[in-house]
């Protein structure tokens, strides 16, 4: 029987550092749960004859020759960043909940 | 920091083997990032060498580097593994800023090459077989600068500044399966295997795995059980442990620290530790994340490798021959003995000496000059002996001169002397500053008859047949030649000269 509990949903949460409050965590864990049914069903079709995908194409063996192709400058590089210094993205503090 | 305790090397052995498990990463040698084409060349500015798809901007797509793949494969064939025919990268989940994409494009239960072995000699010869479980492709992280805290250190940083230039740049990881039965010998076992899959990496020409600038790096996992028993314990991963010596430390340290654990009643906690060089120490890091904490999934934006068979048949042609059985050849060749060959391979001079030999030179002259005052050189100024400005061709040229008789070993070492300092060629050397040997006759002559004259005492002696006695003589001879004289063609005049049979 598929299906994603409360306290998956919680720790799942967590891994993706997003902030739930219980509220959230028992709406998203319901809907959460019809989703993954959902998609459950497919294996009750699926028969041992239909190899699982993970691409829509079938294709193999895509690749490029190891040449340089330009970069972008380091100001077009940190534009989008908050901040930063010393040519650098500046990020918060890693550690320090812990 | 809380101190450690420890029991005594031996005594850990007695009650417990050691189980190890390897994790090697190797930074390939490729032009381009595995994924993009931004340079992988060292010493740009922050920044400098990345796009949208190593920054892992919205709408970018990643295109494997197929040199990448050739060198997993090359990789993979010389470890004697299997080659997959069909597998796929992953997307191994986390949240660490050294990867802007918040996941590393990795290979999870599908890697390209996979049950292998690599042979490795330890220094008295012993060969001990260590397997290989697999071998995957990856990328390299970013480089974090932690800012605010004591010495770089991320504890206490108030912020970190990221440099996306290796962010993306091809890995190999390589993962042994456990290495057991090794007993006191693990920790030189695993030092022999990271040196011996550093001379393969090499040889393969697939990187030059310095692993002082971190081009290869060596995770080593631990866990003790008592003697006779079968079941495992629970180990620790020490990470980036980065030369051969820490490799061997860091094991030694571990087994010393678990065998103090265990044999108190405790129990071992499952963690990655950080090794220290200063005293060969290892402390805690963070707790372990379980491996489904990292939510692999197939990598979407890329699709399967499936190497055909008849490139794969012909890489493994193109293999050069493995560095173990080529150094055991070269060995004989030489006729070295085993420990000489250690030190000349812990040096880095077999591929010179080689060289030299290729061009020319005996191997006995080869060694001598390499081992001798090119090593000293180099030790003085910090290199690597490849590092230093002179070429195996030019060393193979000054052996010849000396086999010629046209320099004696004094005035080599000055014609080293002068090619290392950019002076040119060894002729060139030779030429500037009038370093050959002289045995033109004409020139000996003078000086000849000046050291009979001021030796008057010697000279009676040799007369009197205390032919021994001429040495002092030739002494005087090279002093006043400044050391320029032919040494054999002195004595013969002199002993001419003075109406004796040498």
């Amino acid at each position: 029987m598929p299906g994603i509990t409360r306290e998956e949903v919680a720790h799942l949460a967590r891994l993706a550092r997003l902030e739930l409050s219980g509220e959230e965590l028992d709406h998203f864990a319901g809907q959460l749960d019809d989703i993954i049914g959902a998609v459950a069903r497919v294996s009750e079709v699926a028969d041992q004859d239909v190899p699982p995908t993970s691409h829509p194409l079938p294709l193999t063996n895509v690749m490029r020759a190891d040449e340089v192709r330009p970069s972008l400058t380091p100001e077009q590089a940190l534009s989008g960043a908050p901040a930063q210094e010393q040519q650098r993205f500046k990020v918060p503090q890693i550690l320090g909940e812990e | 920091m809380t101190v450690t305790d420890l029991v005594s090397y031996e005594d850990a052995l007695a009650s417990y083997d050691p189980v190890m498990g390897l994790e090697v990463h190797v930074e390939l040698g490729t032009k381009t990032k595995m994924f993009c084409g931004c340079s992988t060349e060292l010493g740009a500015q922050p920044n400098a060498q990345t796009c949208p798809t190593c920054l892992g901007l919205p709408g970018s797509l990643p295109v494997v580097n197929a040199t990448g793949v050739e060198s997993a494969v090359k990789i993979g064939l010389a470890l004697h593994c299997e080659i997959a025919e069909w597998c796929r990268f992953a997307r191994k989940n986390y949240f660490y800023p050294d990867m802007p994409k918040n996941f590393q494009t990795s290979q999870y239960d599908e890697p390209i090459a996979f049950d292998g072995y690599l042979d490795v000699q330890l220094e008295d010869g012993e060969v001990f077989r260590v397997e290989i479980e697999r071998a995957h492709m990856e990328e390299d992280t970013g480089k974090s600068t932690h800012v605010g805290g004591a010495t770089g250190r991320i504890h206490g940083a108030s912020h970190s500044l990221l440099d996306y230039n290796r962010a993306g740049i091809p890995l190999i990881e390589i993962v042994t399966k456990p290495i057991t039965g090794a007993g006191e010998r693990a920790p030189e076992v695993a030092k022999a295997y990271v040196a011996e899959l550093r001379e393969l990496i090499r040889a393969l020409g697939v990187s030059e795995a310095r692993m002082e600038m971190g081009q290869m790096r060596c995770d080593v996992n631990l866990s003790l059980m008592p003697k006779g028993s079968e079941r495992f314990g629970t180990r620790s991963e020490t990470k980036n442990v980065n030369s051969l010596r820490s490799v061997e430390r860091a094991a030694r340290f571990e087994i010393q620290r678990h065998a103090a654990v265990l044999s108190s009643g405790g129990s071992i906690v499952q963690e990655t530790r950080h090794f220290h060089e200063d005293d060969g120490s290892t402390t805690s890091g963070r707790v372990k994340e379980e491996a489904e904490d990292y939510r692999y999934f197939p990598e979407p934006d890329l699709v399967p490798v499936a190497p055909p068979r008849a490139w794969v048949e012909e890489l493994r042609a193109t293999l050069p021959e493995l560095p173990r059985l080529r150094r055991n050849r070269l060995r004989e060749e030489w006729g070295v003995p085993a420990l000489e060959m250690q030190a000349i391979l812990n040096a880095g001079a077999v591929d010179l000496i080689a060289a030299t030999v290729e061009a020319g030179a005996r191997p006995a002259a080869a060694r001598k000059w390499w081992m001798g005052e090119l090593a000293r050189s180099a030790n003085e100024s910090g290199r690597s002996l490849d590092e230093l400005d002179i070429t195996p061709a030019q060393v193979a040229r000054i052996a010849e001169l000396v086999a010629a008789g046209e320099l004696n070993d004094k005035l080599a070492r000055q014609v080293i002397v002068g090619v290392l300092a950019g002076e040119g060629d060894p002729d060139t050397v030779v030429e500037k500053r009038g370093l050959k040997v002289v045995s033109d006759d004409g020139a000996l002559g003078a000086a000849v008859d000046e050291a009979i004259a001021g030796n008057a005492a010697v000279a009676d002696k040799i007369r009197g047949g205390k032919v021994a006695a001429v040495g002092a003589l030739v002494g005087a001879v090279m002093k006043t030649t400044r050391g320029q004289a032919d040494a054999a063609r002195v004595k013969e005049l002199i002993l001419q000269r003075l109406g004796v049979e040498g």
